[in-house]
């Protein structure tokens, strides 16, 4: 024992060991905390990723279906013939002379009643600003003002080169912004935090207006009108979604219909031209090019600044001259010969040598890493070489599938079915794109980067090609470029840099997968060019939450509409689990059920680390997957009167027979006859290779038409299918971009406010 | 035959920890070359169920860094180290009653809170200093912006809730 004074250091200095200890353990334990939340983080963006990468792939299907029937299904009779001829016939395209004459907006009268925003021409600032202002304000602008400016903005467009050249001489700074997707408020925000355009402030809107936001037609009355005040300085580029078929899948068709019941068609046949004519990329002081997807090794500016940019009406159908000769010679002798034959709408994207069906279905992970395949660019593989074997053995393949759809048995040879061309071929201007033109246009609107070098097939994207670093090295070197700036892929922070800084991607629509998934981001050209970025998140609830409390409520978003995807493929599952059961015991170990997920869902998400968020059930490690199922289907049945299974099906394939029953549905009426759904059902089930009996169709198709008239309500299936999630009605709808509206009202919930109100917190 | 089947249910467990750690490190495989950044490895590794600290943290990157670091950790390195950790079940998480032990240490008054001033005092002067950010972020989720106190007792709860 010493002294009094030691013993009071001896205390104090195990005190301050003890306090250095203690707060030492805190420390530990927080940043373990800290580290999970980030691994939930990590997970949950792989989610929202995989399953759009999964939609797209859904697509991929759709076309593979397309192509399918045009190449091989025989017609056997009358009515059948009619059907696809109506499926695939094109919409008559007016002709140019036409278009330009044709101010039949004059002719729509503007009722007194009218409160919404009026517009003159020519269009002055104060205009512009007034629109914006008054669709901050939820006005609509009325159809007649909406066809007068895409008459005006078309006439614009004419003019412009497919590559736009900006200089910074005459503007001080010029603003780079990416995909909006329909989000309004993240265009407000950008207008209010960097300044509306004028002559001193430029800006580059690099594609993707429109589609799955629910403001895109507000989106385009405003880019349009800055474009026609400020002609100098408003620049945009087009992207992979202004594209008319791309829009019948992911909501911009619907939301124009909805807005514009007298008009719409009109409408959309305006937009579809004006689409065609937007440019196709930007360059600024001949240094930055700015373009919506990417490039490729074979990507020829020269090329693209030459070609017809007009011609390419869609990205995702591709009426070229070659094969269009092509097909005239395989189908034998055409009933009209002056277009060359029949067209081929809705084939796979052919810009590298895909195959048309089937195609490989990679899950997004291995997609850029060497385990897919890869396909060497430089050959184009045309369809049409099949080898004749291949034909037959598909012939037969053919007639299996018409017998399961219960079509009767051809038992002569038909007459080959040619599709009719376009009526109007005689008129001179129907030169299409060559294969190579329409193949450098799908390159820019659909290439994404990826970090290996080398160039290969987008299988994933189903066209355009991921290129690497010696690609844009490349590019950039033999066009004298100093950066590329691109869009096309959300990035959480809004921006990432890549390829050493020589390429950006800039995605300006924040909150995009749910509220709090991602920033919003645009970028600033200073003098020499050097990149500056600002990041926002239009959203005034994000703010509010701990990044715990944001990061939850994402995630939960991501879970909904993971667990949505399971049901969806519960007989799949149920198949599965049941391998893993040898000793039919109705349990598997959790490690199985990662494993059989996987396998029937290939998604390549880390399902170990997400099984405790989907799997609350289970004992000693084992699982009853049987009840896990039914739990799964307990959530999301909403109408006991349609058949769990069929409702599986319908729900998987809900995204591809939206669309398909949009394109029958083709003077966008909203309706189609019960029996146009049978008939489109049969033959997709058939080739889907689903099991459903000819009486389960009849019975779906009436269960779906509820108020019994004989005809189906295209919104009143989509509400049959959309499996009610429940939170969705709390107002997060909004959430999931994917997510179809309710009896076409077309009016999502009330933005911020309500969104406040709904805080996902564990208690 | 008993010896058997326990070494064959071992294999299994072995196997299943295997599956789990790849599955972790891909989520930060951004490449798809089975390297991920070591910046990330600390988060990998906590979120497989360890809790090491800083400096046991620093160890261990060491162990599975290369010779000449890259800047990267390849999985054919991170791979058998991490699991032999999670076999010999090292770096246990901190009991919900130990911590709060913790917290009452520094408040040995036992008032049942810590003010503020306080809070960022031990965290940023005490045991493995915070960074700011890391400062920030902790007051961001423990203490309402009008207020100056941190309940722990409160505040633990709300974390451990939270996690699971």
């Amino acid at each position: 024992m010493g002294s009094g004074a030691s013993t009071h250091h001896h205390f104090a200095f195990q005190n301050a060991e003890k306090a250095f200890k203690a707060a030492a353990l805190i420390q530990r334990w927080y940043r373990r905390y800290m580290a999970r939340l980030e691994m939930r983080r990590q997970c949950t963006w792989s989610i929202f990723q995989s399953m759009e990468y999964a939609g797209q792939q859904d697509q991929v299907k759709l076309h593979d279906f397309f192509s399918y029937l045009v190449d091989h299904f025989t017609p056997s009779s009358h009515n059948e013939r009619d059907f696809l001829n109506r499926m695939f016939t094109e919409e008559r395209v007016p002709r140019d002379s036409e278009v330009e004459k044709c101010s039949d907006y004059e002719s729509i009268e503007v009722p007194d009643n009218y409160t919404g925003p009026r517009l003159s021409f020519p269009l002055l600032p104060d205009h512009a600003t007034a629109l914006v202002e008054a669709f901050r304000l939820k006005q609509q602008l009325h159809a007649r003002y909406v066809l007068n400016l895409l008459h005006e903005t078309r006439k614009h467009l004419v003019q412009l080169p497919n590559i736009n050249r900006v200089s910074t001489c005459y503007s001080e700074e010029i603003t780079v912004c990416g995909d909006l997707h329909g989000q309004l408020d993240d265009l407000i925000f950008i207008f209010y935090k960097n300044g509306l355009p004028s002559p001193e402030r430029a800006y580059v809107f690099n594609g993707d207006f429109v589609d799955r936001g629910k403001d895109s037609v507000e989106i385009l009355m405003v880019l349009f009108a800055f474009m026609l005040v400020y002609p100098k300085e408003f620049h945009l580029n087009r992207g992979n979604h202004e594209d008319h078929m791309v829009n019948l899948r992911y909501g911009f068709t619907k939301e124009v219909m909805q807005k514009y019941k007298t008009h719409g068609k009109k409408i959309l046949q305006r937009l579809q031209d004006v689409f065609c004519w937007l440019p196709l990329a930007t360059l600024v002081d001949e240094k930055v090019l700015i373009l919506h997807g990417g490039v490729s090794d074979t990507t020829d500016l020269e090329l693209l600044s030459k070609l017809d940019r007009h011609k390419i009406v869609s990205t995702l159908r591709c009426k070229t001259r070659k094969e269009n000769e092509k097909q005239a010679e395989e189908k034998g002798k055409a009933k009209q010969t002056s277009s060359a034959g029949s067209l081929s709408p809705w084939f796979l994207l052919q810009s590298r040598s895909l195959p048309s069906s089937p195609l490989h279905l990679s899950s997004h992970k291995t997609h850029k890493g060497g385990r897919s395949s890869s396909v060497p660019c430089s050959i184009p593989l045309n369809p049409r070489g099949l080898s004749r074997q291949a034909r037959r053995s598909v012939d037969l393949e053919l007639e299996r599938c018409r017998q399961q759809a219960g079509f009767p048995v051809i038992k002569e040879k038909e007459e080959p079915w040619v599709f009719n061309p376009e009526a109007d071929s005689a008129d001179g201007e129907l030169l299409e794109p060559s294969q190579e033109e329409w193949r450098q246009v799908v390159d820019i609107l659909w290439s994404d980067p990826m970090a290996q070098e080398g160039c290969k097939a987008n299988t994933v994207r189903g066209g355009g090609c991921y290129f690497g670093p010696n690609v844009t090295k490349q590019l950039l070197q033999k066009y004298n470029l100093q950066f590329l700036i691109r869009s096309h892929e959300c990035k959480p922070e809004g921006y990432e840099f890549c390829h050493s800084r020589k390429v950006l991607t800039i995605f300006s629509a924040s909150n995009y997968y749910a509220v709090g998934s991602n920033r919003g981001a645009y970028v600033k050209l200073g003098p020499a060019l050097t990149p500056h970025i600002v990041q926002y998140q239009a959203n005034k609830a994000t703010h509010m939450l701990t990044m715990r409390q944001r990061i939850s409520r994402v995630e939960e978003s991501a879970l909904r509409a993971l667990r949505g995807k399971l049901f969806a493929h519960s007989s799949d599952l149920l198949e599965e689990f049941k391998k893993h059961d040898n000793g039919n015991t109705g349990l598997i170990t959790l490690s199985d059920w990662a494993a059989a997920v996987e396998s029937v869902l290939h998604l390549g998400l880390p399902w170990r680390m997400l099984r405790p968020q989907l799997v609350n059930s289970s004992t000693d490690n084992m699982l009853e997957y049987k009840s896990w199922l039914e739990d799964l289907a307990k959530e999301r049945l909403s109408h006991e009167n349609i058949q769990s299974s069929l409702l599986e099906t319908l729900y998987r394939n809900r995204s591809n027979l939206e669309t398909i029953f949009r394109i029958i549905d083709s003077d966008h009426s909203g309706f189609i006859s019960l029996d146009e759904f049978r008939q489109t059902w049969k033959l997709f089930s058939s080739h889907m290779k689903m099991d459903i009996t000819d009486d389960g169709i009849c019975d779906l198709a009436r269960s779906i038409d509820f108020n019994k008239d004989g005809h189906i309500d295209i919104n009143e299936f989509l509400e049959a299918v959309r499996l009610v999630e429940q939170s969705c009605s709390e107002g997060n709808a909004s959430d999931c971009p994917q997510a179809t509206n309710t009896k076409g009202s077309g009016s999502w919930p009330a933005t911020e406010d309500s969104l406040v109100s709904v805080t996902q917190v564990a208690s | 035959m008993a010896d058997e089947k326990e070494k064959e249910s071992a294999e299994l467990a072995v196997a299943d920890l295997q599956r789990k750690v790849r599955e972790a490190f891909e989520v930060f495989d951004h490449e798809l070359n089975n390297t991920v950044d070591v910046r990330e490895i600390g988060t990998i590794i906590r979120s497989l169920g360890c809790c090491p600290n800083e400096g046991e943290l620093h160890d261990l990157i060491a162990e599975v860094e290369e010779e000449e670091p890259t800047g990267y950790i390849r999985f054919e390195k991170f791979l058998p180290v991490m699991t032999n950790i999670l076999v010999e079940k090292r770096y246990r998480p901190i009991p919900e009653e130990i911590l709060l032990q913790a917290f009452e240490v520094l408040d040995p008054t036992k008032r049942g809170f810590l003010s503020k001033e306080e809070l960022i005092k031990y965290m940023t002067e005490e045991g493995e200093p915070f960074s700011q950010e890391e400062m920030e972020e902790m007051l961001s989720a423990a203490i309402g912006p009008e207020s100056n106190f941190i309940h722990y007792r409160d505040y633990i709860t709300m974390m451990v809730i939270d996690e699971n």
